[in-house]
């Protein structure tokens, strides 16, 4: 039988082996822990803030003139877990083409970002919403209404897209 | 028959109210400080949600464990697993009745003990065969539970037990020897004017110390439970206020270790400022009150010491806790015995 020598035990002095000593030691290191600052977030209250670099909730960016997205179905294509669906449909305006359903399931989305990457009109992008709460699972399935956000709101995403895509 | 009468009111009166303490000091107050206390050392901030402080937070898990369902496993001993519960309870409840909360208060001529029995002769016989009957509730609950880390727990905390009960006990002969009487209340009495045990068995306090660890199943020798080998232990099969009878029995049990300690080494419900001070006569209420919040200040402090400890020291494996019972408390406890004995010999 191959014996293991408990070298750890061997190498400990007189005084460690005694126990008594290091434990108190231990308890003093746990006694200081005590008095230092607290880490924790009060979370209702007390809120994180993301960087532009994070992956929220994908909602579409909504300009003054209505939203960016002209339907082409990139996004829905693109998406691995398939939850994007878009219906399209025409308008007056310059931009012809507007999504008259868009609609993503919270349940499927992955929050990959690809819808986000292979958009041309930057028209998705990652919001930096991480508390994604709903109760039933028609509430999870979110409409144009609850997916169009403003422009001024993105600012931090579409300045870190412009940057590093 | 009166007289009788009286006894059996004033009795019942008494177990009323400290069983009420119990509940509230080791239950509600045990489970709030451990919480908080391993809060602070892990850098967090622990309770705060519910009352002020989150003081109410220990009512707020008694109600949820109220509210749960109480399950029996279909392969289980019903008999015994709802036994089980029962038995570590009750005996760690029937521990106070000789504990001393204080001296006594003189009310219409009475000279009323201030706990249930506190003058029985063979008060620390009494507690040391009921922390052993302690196990008989973990072994049972182990062993009816039918399930292989239930019974892997229960049995280690036997082998544990019988290891750490003998130094334990030795550890209290040295103390007995120096007081020469085994009632708690006349031990705490031979304490006054500060002349506290530990002066005198500084050795017996440390080996009463380390062993009450392994007695109460606390870390670092809480192997009977050791969530990450044995899921939970004893009690992995208990859900619902059975596992909170567990769970208070804990608290009460080490609420009961921490009392034993002060009663024997640190003077017991003798006052930390001398009760003169305030003008108290003895036997007054003003008196009884100081030495019952000495008492329970003193055994405060050796509860949070034991969840510091519980917070800072790693579980022992079994070996190196077999190795410390059998090898190192032991022999020195029965040194201690003999030194006590020799030391007395010569000062007589």
């Amino acid at each position: 039988m191959n014996k293991v020598a408990n070298t750890e035990a061997q190498r400990m002095n007189f005084w460690e082996r005694l126990y008594i000593p290091e434990i108190a030691r231990g308890l003093g290191l746990t006694f200081i822990e005590m008095f230092k600052p607290r880490v924790t977030r009060q979370y209702p209250e007390v809120r994180w803030e993301p960087q532009g670099s994070y992956r929220g909730r994908p909602v579409l960016v909504n300009e003054d003139d209505g939203e960016r997205c002209v339907a082409c179905g990139l996004c829905s294509r693109v998406c691995p877990a398939l939850a994007i669906e878009v219906q399209a449909s025409e308008t007056d305006r310059i931009k012809e083409r507007y999504p008259v359903k868009f609609e993503i399931n919270m349940l499927r989305c992955i929050f990959c970002g690809f819808c986000e990457e292979v958009c041309p009109e930057e028209a998705i992008v990652m919001s930096k919403e991480y508390d994604i709460v709903f109760q039933t699972t028609d509430e999870a399935i979110l409409g144009k209404e609850n997916l169009l956000k403003p422009v001024s709101e993105l600012q931090d995403r579409l300045e870190f897209l412009r940057q590093w895509k | 028959m009166s007289e009788f009468l009286w006894v059996i009111i004033e009795s019942t009166i008494k177990a009323v109210i400290i069983l009420t303490l119990i509940m509230l000091v080791y239950g509600a107050l045990g489970v709030y400080l451990e919480r908080k206390i391993s809060a602070w050392i892990q850098n967090r901030i622990g309770p705060n949600r519910v009352g002020p402080f989150g003081l109410l937070q220990p009512f707020a898990d008694v109600l949820k464990l109220f509210l749960k369902e109480d399950l029996v496993p279909t392969a289980a001993n019903p008999t015994f697993h709802r036994l089980a519960p029962i038995i570590t309870l009750g005996v760690a409840v029937a521990v106070y009745a000789v504990i001393p909360f204080g001296d006594y208060v003189t009310i219409a001529g009475r000279n009323i003990q201030l706990g249930l029995a506190p003058n029985a002769n063979i008060a620390i016989l009494f507690v040391l065969a009921m922390t052993s009957v302690g196990v008989y509730g973990i072994t049972l609950g182990g062993w009816s539970s039918n399930n292989k880390y239930s019974l892997l727990g229960a049995l280690r905390s036997t082998a544990q037990m019988i290891s750490y009960e003998l130094s334990m006990g030795l550890a209290l002969v040295g103390v007995l020897m120096v007081a020469g009487t085994l009632s708690i209340n006349q031990i705490v009495i031979q304490q006054s004017n500060y002349h506290w045990n530990i002066i005198y068995q500084p050795l017996g306090f440390i080996l009463f110390l380390v062993a009450a660890f392994a007695e109460t199943n606390r870390a670092p020798f809480d192997l009977p439970e050791a969530e990450p080998e044995l899921v939970g232990g004893y009690n992995t099969e208990y859900s619902g206020m059975k596992f909170g009878m567990f769970f208070l029995a804990e608290y009460a049990n080490m609420g009961t270790s921490s009392a034993i300690m002060v009663l024997l080494y640190f003077g017991g419900w003798q006052t930390l400022v001398p009760g003169g001070w305030f003008g108290f006569e003895p036997g007054s209420i003003g008196l009884a009150l100081l030495q019952f919040v000495s008492f329970f200040i003193k055994i405060e402090i050796m509860v949070l010491f034991f969840i510091w400890v519980r917070w800072s020291v790693p579980r022992f494996r079994y070996d190196q806790l077999m190795n410390l019972g059998w090898k190192v408390l032991l022999p020195l406890a029965i040194a201690n015995v003999a030194g006590t004995g020799i030391v007395s010999l010569l000062l007589k």
